[in-house]
């Protein structure tokens, strides 16, 4: 049976699902691919005046996360920035 | 005091003519008394679904052009006493009426009736704002596929940006042997991914289909999709109760996949 799973292919329920997530984060967020690229370069300059990090495997993205309130979910930036060296470039 | 509820969906062809005609109809069985308003202007459907097309004399531009008083435009239902239906023009499009007019149309309607239901047309324009301008509260339609859902995103926040106090999520046209075989979202994936609460689901059922052929809605008989809505209308008029509307589910959703298991 595990070895039929490894070969199954993935539902299209959960296939749907998954697409629509990524769908509605950008719909909720309104904000276009090239705003995003904005930002993150605009982090990378102001992170780089203080440590040196891995900009190329820096990534960015708008997700959902509940609230503190308990009131449904936030919108919430997340910023995965790898640091190369933390002493401050001089 | 009434209660004005808009059904929405943002995209087409979902069933919010089906589910107005469907709800309004169970709320009257249950001897509320109650108004349909078809808000679709140009496209007139609730009418057929009802099967009250015969009788529109006057419609709800009418109405608002001072062309006739209301009570001359409202269509008694001749099976249920306290039901009546406020008729779309089908020759004219959205723009004949705004908003204001609308607020002021449901003005006068509220204190005659418990339930004032608002059929709303498909998409975000004129139509969209008329039908949600004077809405107390909303119910809102999908179906367990990508376009819909996104849809009812979109709707989700323009109604939470226009104050509606309340919107509940009807997942209408669910397949419970597809949602088992992986091949459906399940209602719990819709109202995961929509973070709103759900007043009921309705399942495909031929029922509907055959009903609104006939222009009879199938609520409270005993097709599946007619106990579906039936429970949706308790749901709605119980809301004062915070509790009964989990358990009434429960109890719905056990029997409905025990059926199909």
């Amino acid at each position: 049976m595990a070895f039929m799973d490894f070969f199954r292919k993935k539902n299209s329920g959960e296939v749907a699902k998954d697409r629509l997530k990524l769908l509605l984060i950008s719909d909720r967020a309104n904000c276009s691919p090239e705003i995003m690229e904005a930002i993150k370069n605009d982090i990378i300059k102001v992170i780089t005046k203080y440590m040196e990090i891995d900009s190329e495997g820096l990534d960015i993205q708008i997700t959902q996360t509940e609230s503190e309130g308990g009131h449904g979910s936030v919108p919430v930036l997340c910023a995965n920035i790898p640091v190369k060296d933390m002493r401050t470039r001089s | 005091m009434s209660e004005v509820i808009v059904i929405t969906s943002g995209k087409g062809g979902v069933g919010k003519t089906t589910t107005t005609a469907n709800v309004g109809t169970g709320l009257a069985k249950m001897d509320q008394k109650v108004v349909l308003i078809d808000t679709d202007i140009g496209l007139r459907n609730l009418d057929v679904v009802m099967g009250l097309e015969n009788r529109i004399v006057y419609n709800l531009v009418d109405v608002v052009e001072g062309n006739c008083r209301i009570k001359q435009a409202l269509i008694k239902d001749k099976r249920y006493p306290n039901l009546y239906l406020l008729p779309s023009a089908q020759t004219r499009d959205k723009t004949a009426v705004n908003p204001e007019q609308m607020i002021k149309l449901i003005e006068e309607l509220k204190g005659e009736f418990d339930y004032i239901l608002l059929d709303c047309p498909a998409g975000i324009e004129q139509g969209f704002k008329n039908a949600i301008a004077a809405a107390d509260r909303a119910l809102i339609v999908t179906t367990p596929e990508v376009s819909a859902i996104r849809d009812a995103d979109r709707i989700i926040g323009l109604l939470e940006a226009n104050d509606i106090r309340r919107s509940d999520l009807i997942v209408n046209r669910i397949r419970m042997d597809m949602v088992e075989s992986g091949n459906m979202m399940s209602m719990d994936d819709v109202v995961e991914i929509l973070a709103i609460d759900m007043i009921g689901a309705v399942p495909d059922d031929e029922s509907v289909v055959i009903a609104t052929n006939q222009g009879e809605p199938c609520v409270g008989d005993s097709s599946l999709a007619g106990q579906a809505y039936m429970n949706i209308c308790r749901r709605v008029m119980g809301e004062e109760v915070p509790f009964l509307e989990l358990k009434v589910k429960s109890g719905f959703f056990g029997k409905l996949k025990k059926l199909f298991t």
